[in-house]
């Protein structure tokens, strides 16, 4: 049977993770093409609607990647977003999506190998999870969860 | 402002799930201030019912409106277009704005979204705390502007009780004793003598205890 391909979405913060995405180009380093990046001016940028949305319109895996801790170009936005995204993941177990779709992740904008290993990371750990059950009934695409 | 907080999501599924059409109406006001029932809320809300829906492979039609009050007729009347269209209505708003609703629209069932809880103030970002109780007889003025009806567990007027314990109250360590707040606020000002006053049991019938109030200003109603 065909292999899973799941759809993630990556917010990335044009001041790091963004510049990380290139860097890895540079480098030559491959990540997977599941990744899909949604460029924001800060990882603050990010509300709780865009996650949610995210899903709704049928990502199988969310992440958003946003500077190191204390490296915020606006100060906090960092660590503001990390606080949105456990509250998404909360809402997500809640009507059984399930938060480990989501997850937030913080690299400097030099961090290129960190940016492909955690797209790589990420697309496995979504693979193994299969389809966002919202189109596992709509699409009668039950996926293959791959180990 | 009035304070809410959503209602667990398993509870309100539970109660939207006879209906098909959903009108999901918010409130610019309060909720929108303690981040309960606003646009955003509502938003948020209608994308985890859609997503709960989809996953066991049902649809439902949800519309989303925020109004710029829900406690008031003018602001209510606006969703009368919508209501040939919906099932039922779910409101963000707190109980006055559920109840009006209810009140306009008397063949719809309207279905609360939050629980209201109290008339409180900002502590800081994303804490609210209880400053109110709508007592009606305001005695702010004898207690340095800090409310021993809402803010002592007991709503004594003459405290403290023997409950106080370095400033915080018996029920929790987290909860300052009003009774401490008072009496520093009081001599800050210079009005440690205010403290030596006894109050007077307070009538009760000014608050809930005289039933349901309401109150007519002949100059304005018509």
């Amino acid at each position: 049977m065909k292999q899973f391909e799941p759809v993630i979405v990556a917010f990335c913060c044009h001041y790091c993770a963004y510049t990380a995405a290139d860097m890895a180009g540079s480098k030559r380093l491959s990540y997977p093409a599941n990744v899909n990046i949604v460029r924001v001016p800060c990882s603050g940028k990010v509300d709780a609607i865009h996650l949610m949305k995210a899903f709704e319109k049928g990502a199988d895996g969310v992440y958003v990647a946003g500077c190191l801790e204390g490296d915020c170009h606006f100060k906090n936005g960092n660590t503001k977003v990390a606080r949105r995204v456990a509250y998404v993941k909360k809402l997500l177990d809640e009507i059984g999506i399930g938060g480990e779709r989501l997850e937030m992740f913080y690299m400097s904008a030099g961090m290129g190998e960190r940016f492909a290993r955690v797209a790589t990371e990420m697309t496995k750990k979504i693979r193994k999870l299969g389809p966002n059950p919202t189109k596992a009934m709509s699409t009668g695409n039950q996926g293959e969860a791959v180990a | 402002m009035i304070t809410a907080e959503r209602k667990p999501l398993e509870e309100i599924i539970d109660s939207v799930k006879p209906f098909q059409r959903i009108l999901l109406v918010g409130c610019n006001e309060c909720v929108t201030v303690c981040a309960a029932g606003g646009r955003k809320e509502v938003g948020i809300l209608a994308s985890a019912l859609q997503m709960n829906f989809m996953k066991a492979g049902q649809t439902i039609d949800i519309k989303e409106l925020t109004l710029e009050r829900q406690c008031d007729p003018e602001y209510v009347e606006e969703l009368s277009t919508h209501m040939d269209q919906v099932d039922a209505v779910l409101s963000m708003a707190c109980g006055c704005g559920v109840q009006e609703i209810a009140r306009r629209y008397k063949d719809k069932p309207v279905l609360p979204a939050v629980n209201t809880k109290f008339m409180g103030a900002s502590e800081r970002q994303g804490v609210w705390a209880e400053r109110c109780q709508g007592c009606g007889d305001c005695l702010l003025g004898l207690t340095g502007g800090i409310c021993p009806i809402a803010r002592c567990s007991k709503r004594l007027l003459n405290g403290p009780c023997g409950g106080s314990t370095n400033g915080k109250c018996e029920i929790s360590p987290e909860v300052d004793c009003v009774w401490q707040l008072i009496w520093d606020r009081l001599k800050a000002l210079g009005m440690e003598d205010r403290y030596e006053d006894i109050m007077p049991a307070k009538n009760w019938q000014t608050g809930r205890g005289g039933g349901p109030r309401k109150i007519i200003r002949e100059d304005l109603a018509e």
